[in-house]
């Protein structure tokens, strides 16, 4: 199978799945009124509430929702051949990523623009809402350990990125000031930016930079990781627009070059696919692809952290409330792009099979690094890039994505601490750099204590990241199911989604229970069982709720 | 009429400009917000901590400012959790 041929088929099914179902959704289903006065305007206050042009909208919610995840998922589920993987991307894209954050943006503009868990107890009620905080906070917590472990990997595998992936840092910082302290021009400082930024890129390689494999009884990515999580702490502490905003910006503008420089690429070294579309020769270990493939790709097929964007920020800057289509379907086609080349560069940017099956020679093995040493290698023959160059740009390129949603996590996780300093009169909690050292400290401990001093415990969590992204995304399907089930409409495109996720999930954490039980891994064994939990009082409260609509709803037709 | 090419280039430029300043601010706008809110909160508290009885060391030029600060006092002492204006002097409710 020719990459070209993958990459087109799965872009024909995307760009189908936008002009053709997604305004089946949104005409007949969603019933989606340009003249509906939207939260940005009823409620317009100039902070908030804005009412923003589709375009700039997309861009904010494509780059709040993509990060590390559509990378990681497909480079590690492509171990069952690329098919599976494949398909699961582009149908989960189509018929239910798409549906879903459309879905989640229309719940919150029906919903005078409310977040997530408000809307979650306006609509199910107060039980569904303390079970979302939960799986919210798992939520935040898995990602900041995963994206650590996966951080500090990528410096000791790449040392020529660890001076643009730092140095990022200080580009992103002189934005912030010459924005805010200068007011220089913005598009000026962008593209001084964007250079300055891949000149790191290109010195990167010329001066790579280690740590001695251990110090102190600790190895490298054990020190990495408490580097990383130091640098968190204190970002998260800083103003925001000294170092986050301009971050996040500059992360923003280089997604959409990488990816442009991946797919161009692609599209002129036309590599042929040498993983199997199935394999059949799994390395030992290697768990069941039903249902563990639906786990391990959760964004960039479905994922229920785009429901907090969505109803967070984006459902309160919708325009009108046509606009939901472009941009909650077309911000998940972004996601599905980003897992689509993913896919393509883990299975097509070896030389042979045998050099293939040497990188997946165990689950997990493959990950991030499968995709950047495939990448860079169609970006060589692609564009011509050097090949060291390649990999650098590929390794800032995950690493930035993954360092802006740790900064992001961090920052919350910390709102979330002092929160509850607040619900228990724990006023300790509420000094900022109190909370902040705790929710650095639970992650921290959360990686060494599931994976010894090389932090192991970052990528072995991945899963349970999965299957707590799936039960969010469940949540958020049953929500919409239950307002469209009380406005007598059909609620099969988001009813369907949702039993199917909610089935993976439960069995994924049913298989991963024995797994940790057989190796003694106690704390993987209580998160899995927590989620377990959650995901068993999630479905029924979806079956309550469920049964106490539906003779409303043959009521109402009849 | 079609306009001149230039002054539609230029319409053209703005409006990317324009989008691009969107793109950088709006994700962190309730963020600066809220920042700016509560450093006018502190703002607000030092210029009227004489009347509330905490000595405050510029209390000459807090008393010249506070005539001008009266249309944000209300909102400030709403914020602030007290219903009515604590002060006999500097009444706005």
């Amino acid at each position: 199978m020719n990459s070209v041929v993958l990459l087109l088929v799965g872009l024909a099914g995307m760009a189908g799945g936008f002009f053709f179902y997604s305004r089946f959704i949104a005409n007949k289903i969603f019933k989606l009124d340009p003249t509906f006065e939207t939260p940005a305007h009823a409620m317009q206050d100039g902070v908030d509430y804005v009412p923003t042009n589709k375009y700039v909208l997309w861009g904010h919610h494509f780059t709040s929702v993509a990060g590390a995840a559509p990378i990681i998922g497909p480079a590690i589920a492509v171990i069952w051949g690329w098919l599976p993987a494949f398909l699961w991307v582009i149908l989960g894209t189509i018929f239910m990523a798409g549906v879903h954050d459309m879905a989640a943006i229309w719940a919150s503009v029906r919903n005078r623009g409310q977040s997530m868990g408000a809307v979650v107890g306006n609509v199910v009620g107060g039980r569904a809402r303390a079970l979302l905080m939960i799986v919210i906070f798992l939520l935040l917590l898995m990602v900041n350990t995963a994206f650590g472990t996966v951080i500090a990997r990528m410096m000791v595998s790449t040392p020529s990125a660890v001076v643009p992936v730092w140095g990022a840092l200080i580009v992103a910082f002189m934005i912030g000031q010459a924005i805010y302290r200068y007011k220089l021009s913005l598009p000026l400082v962008s593209i001084v930016g964007v250079v300055a930024l891949y000149f790191l890129i290109w010195l990167g390689p010329k001066v790579p930079i280690t740590l001695p494999s251990e110090m102190l009884g600790m190895s490298d990515i054990g020190w990495w990781i408490i580097i990383l999580f130091t640098y968190a702490a204190i970002a998260s502490l800083l103003p925001v627009w000294m170092l986050l905003q301009p971050r996040d910006y500059i992360n923003g503008l280089q997604l959409f070059v990488g990816l442009g420089v991946l797919y161009v690429s692609i599209l002129l070294f036309a590599p042929d696919v040498v993983a199997p579309a199935v394999n059949q020769n799994l390395p030992d270990g290697t768990p069941s692809i039903v249902p563990l493939l639906f786990v391990t790709i959760a964004c960039g097929a479905i994922s229920g952290f785009h429901g907090l964007v969505s109803a967070g920020t984006t459902a309160k800057q919708i325009n009108k409330e046509t606009d939901i289509r472009f941009v909650g379907y077309f911000g998940a086609v972004g996601e599905g792009m980003l897992a689509l080349s993913a896919i393509i560069a883990a299975t097509a940017g070896f030389a042979a099979l045998a050099d293939w099956e040497a990188v997946y020679s165990a689950f997990g093995k493959g990950s991030v690094g499968a995709f950047i040493q495939g990448g860079a290698e169609i970006m060589n023959q692609g564009v011509g890039l050097d090949k060291e160059l390649s990999v650098t740009m590929l390794t800032v390129m995950a690493a930035l994505f993954a360092g802006t949603t740790m900064d992001t996590g961090v920052r919350l996780q910390r709102y979330i601490v002092q929160e509850f300093g607040e619900i228990y009169r724990l006023p300790v909690l509420n000094n900022g750099v109190i909370a902040t050292l705790a929710a650095v400290i639970i992650c921290v401990l959360l990686v060494f204590g599931t994976g010894g001093s090389d932090g192991a415990g970052g990528l072995t969590i991945w899963p349970l990241f999965g299957t707590t992204n799936q039960l969010m995304a469940g949540l958020t399907l049953l929500i919409v199911s239950v307002m469209l089930l009380r406005r007598g409409i059909k609620s099969w495109y988001t009813l369907l989604p949702m039993v199917f996720l909610l089935l993976m999930t439960m069995l994924a954490l049913v298989t991963q229970l024995g797994s940790f039980y057989a190796k003694e891994q106690w704390l993987l064994l209580v998160l899995d069982v927590i989620i377990l939990v959650a995901a068993i009082l999630v479905s029924l409260e979806c079956a309550s709720v469920l049964r106490k609509e539906w003779p409303k709803k043959a009521n109402n037709a009849a | 009429m079609s306009k001149p090419s230039f002054e539609a280039w230029r319409e053209k430029w703005q409006a990317f400009s324009d989008g691009l300043h969107e793109f950088y601010y709006a994700p962190y706008r309730q963020t600066l917000a809220r920042a700016a809110r509560d450093e006018e909160d502190l703002f607000m508290m030092m210029l009227f901590a004489e009347s509330l009885g905490v000595p405050n060391p510029v209390a000459f030029y807090a008393l010249e400012l506070q005539p001008i600060f009266l249309e944000q006092f209300h909102d400030w002492h709403t914020r602030m959790g007290i219903e009515k204006s604590p002060f006999d002097h500097f009444g706005c409710c």
